[in-house]
């Protein structure tokens, strides 16, 4: 596999990801290597094997769906970490143009 | 000796006697750190002022006649965990202003337990890395030599324990990054099982493997922090309810043990010193009444590969949630909210950050998804099932912790490929879930160090002279040890053993 720049500039914007010319370069290079060397899995035989989806060995855990009163200092510490509020919300530029 | 440079068990002997206050040794730690952490660089954040208020509470409860293994025992936790009201950084500059509204439960369960955080240590940025260079606030450096890496992505809190600016440390490992470090810093490190300790709070990389565990400079010391951190979490479901021993009352001998070493960790291209190293450790195993029992795990080669795929591609699901819009880095100059995704991510996100994110996109996506992600978990089956039946035959294994010893920094920087290999040994117990240990085993002479040529392995019935007990010249070599699921208690009592029959544990850097 080897990634040319609009590949990777494809990817980087699947990932929302902005690049500068030199990181497209670069990663193109880097990824095309990583992707070569794990390529190798290719080779084992894997017929009849399940995937893992997990190791603990625990099924499915259950709770009660209740609302939780959290602490309002710890509230207010979570929400102020946020760039731009108004009236208690979390505000975001426009979506559409 | 100087109060840092206790061990948790000797601190709280000497607590429990009333001989030291807890003050004192939070103010010895302090010290030691505004000494030496101008060269070292460990800890991201210090917070003098809560870890003086947690050590007078710790005094105040002693006083009422309260005991406990921690309670009044300074420490430091690595930076992608969670604490409240003290900034948590994941190394990374998206997160750099980042103070979180509550505690990991492992830092609530330190707290609980009277333990004093002195600070936040330094880890390759979200903890992808096995250097600590990755780190967006620079690296930290090898307290045995400062030219040389710690070791990562835990790379401060092994550091900082080797450096006594703490008496033990958190970590977390997700692919290597508790042991890697532990091996390079010749501390003690353990992963524990996956499930054994909570991952709230912990900032996630790979779900499916990341798990919290310590860094310490003693085994019973490793053993006393596990027996306070482990347990089932409400907060977190994938935690087991897999009864929580009390590890350090557990540590009996390696006698009887079966000890399998498996022959592909012993590879072509690992330096040769470690190697002597490891088989010399092996050996001394054998002669405390372990019986060595050659195994095979074929798979070994197909870890690290696997790993690549499966750690990308969680990291790509998890760092979504970095958008510049709740909390982190926010990128004021973008005309739309796709615009402060894409600004905000690309300026916050280090260069291995990025690199992973894409990667896991890329093998993620439409059509490539079976070849990379789906063959990877099936593979990861294999290295399961390979490890549970030799684990059937034998009660652990015993490996080298990693094929080399510290790397210069700057040496693989440039070559991600390197870099990922460095995990080649520590990935597979990752994949599978198991507890596995790093004791120092054993220091090799670097080149350029001959004038100070010591022979590798054992040396004169493991009795230091005043030289060798300073380090001069020595870079550590980590045994690891890995046991079944959830069996940490069988991994720590070989470990013990093995370590109270040897020195290596007892030298000290020279800085």
């Amino acid at each position: 596999m080897k990634f040319s720049k609009k590949d990777i500039q494809h990817i980087a914007n699947l990932a929302r990801l902005e690049l500068t010319d030199e990181e497209l370069k670069i990663y193109g290079s880097q990824l095309s290597d990583i992707l070569n060397y794990i390529g190798q899995l290719r080779e084992v035989d894997v017929s009849g094997v399940e995937p893992t989806a997990q190791t603990a060995g625990l099924e499915n855990i259950f709770r009660e769906d209740e609302i939780e009163e959290w602490d309002e200092e710890e509230r207010e510490a979570a929400l102020n970490q946020s760039p731009m509020m108004e009236n208690g919300f979390v505000k975001v530029k426009r979506v559409l143009e | 000796m100087k109060l840092n440079e206790l061990t948790v068990k000797e601190a709280n002997e000497k607590l429990t006697k009333r001989e030291i206050t807890s003050l004192e040794l939070t103010k010895a730690c302090l010290a030691r750190i505004k000494e030496i952490d101008n060269k070292i660089k460990a800890c991201l954040t210090v917070c003098e002022k809560e870890a003086l208020e947690a050590a007078r509470e710790a005094d105040r409860r002693r006083a009422k006649g309260e005991a406990g293994e921690l309670l009044g025992i300074p420490c430091l936790i690595k930076d992608n965990i969670l604490t409240k009201g003290i900034r948590t950084t994941a190394a990374s500059k998206i997160l750099e202003n980042y103070v979180a509204p509550f505690d990991a439960t492992v830092v609530k369960k330190l707290k609980e337990a009277g333990a004093v955080i002195l600070g936040k240590t330094n880890l390759d940025e979200f903890a992808h890395g096995a250097s600590t260079e990755n780190s967006a606030f620079g690296p930290t450096h090898n307290p045995w030599d400062l030219n040389r890496v710690p070791g990562g992505s835990s790379g401060g809190s092994a550091a900082a324990v080797a450096a006594d600016m703490c008496l033990f440390a958190l970590g977390t490992d997700t692919g290597g990054s508790i042991r890697c470090p532990a091996s390079f810093c010749g501390v003690v490190g353990l992963k524990p099982s996956y499930g054994r300790s909570s991952r709230f709070g912990l900032i996630a990389m790979t779900s499916s493997t990341d798990v919290p565990g310590p860094l310490a400079k003693t085994v019973e010391d490793a053993a006393i922090v596990m027996s306070v951190i482990a347990g089932q979490d409400k907060l977190d479901s994938t935690t087991a309810g897999e009864k929580v021993p009390g590890y350090s009352q557990k540590l009996d001998s390696i006698k009887g043990l079966k000890i399998g070493v498996p022959k592909e960790y012993f590879i072509k291209g690992m330096e040769k010193q470690v190697e002597e190293a490891v088989k010399a450790a092996i050996a001394k195993m054998e002669e405390l009444g372990g019986e060595i029992i050659p195994v095979s795990l074929p798979h070994t080669k197909y870890a690290v590969p696997v790993y690549y795929i499966i750690t990308p591609s969680e990291i790509s699901s998890n760092l979504a949630r970095f958008d510049g819009i709740k909390y982190g880095l926010s990128e004021k100059d973008a005309q739309n909210l796709a615009e402060i995704y894409f600004k905000s991510r690309g300026k916050g996100f280090g260069p291995e950050a990025k690199r992973r994110i894409m990667l896991g996109t890329y093998v993620l996506s439409a059509g490539y998804y079976d070849a990379y992600y789906l063959q990877a978990q099936k593979v990861r089956t294999r290295i399961i099932q390979e490890f549970d039946r030799v684990l059937s035959e034998v009660d652990i294994l015993a490996t080298p912790t990693s094929p080399d010893t510290a790397f210069k920094i700057g040496e693989k920087s440039n070559d991600p490929m390197q870099m990922y290999l460095e995990d080649i040994f520590v990935s597979g117990a990752s994949l599978a879930g198991l507890p596995a240990i790093s004791v120092p085993c054993g220091f090799i002479n670097p080149i350029g160090y001959k004038e100070n040529k010591m022979k590798c392995g054992d040396i004169e019935g493991n009795k230091l002279n005043e030289k060798q007990k300073s380090g001069a010249g020595g870079l550590p070599v980590g045994l690891q040890i890995i046991g079944r699921r959830f069996d940490e208690a069988t991994i720590m009592r070989a470990a013990r053993e093995f370590e109270q029959a040897t020195e290596w544990h007892k030298r000290k850097p020279e800085l």
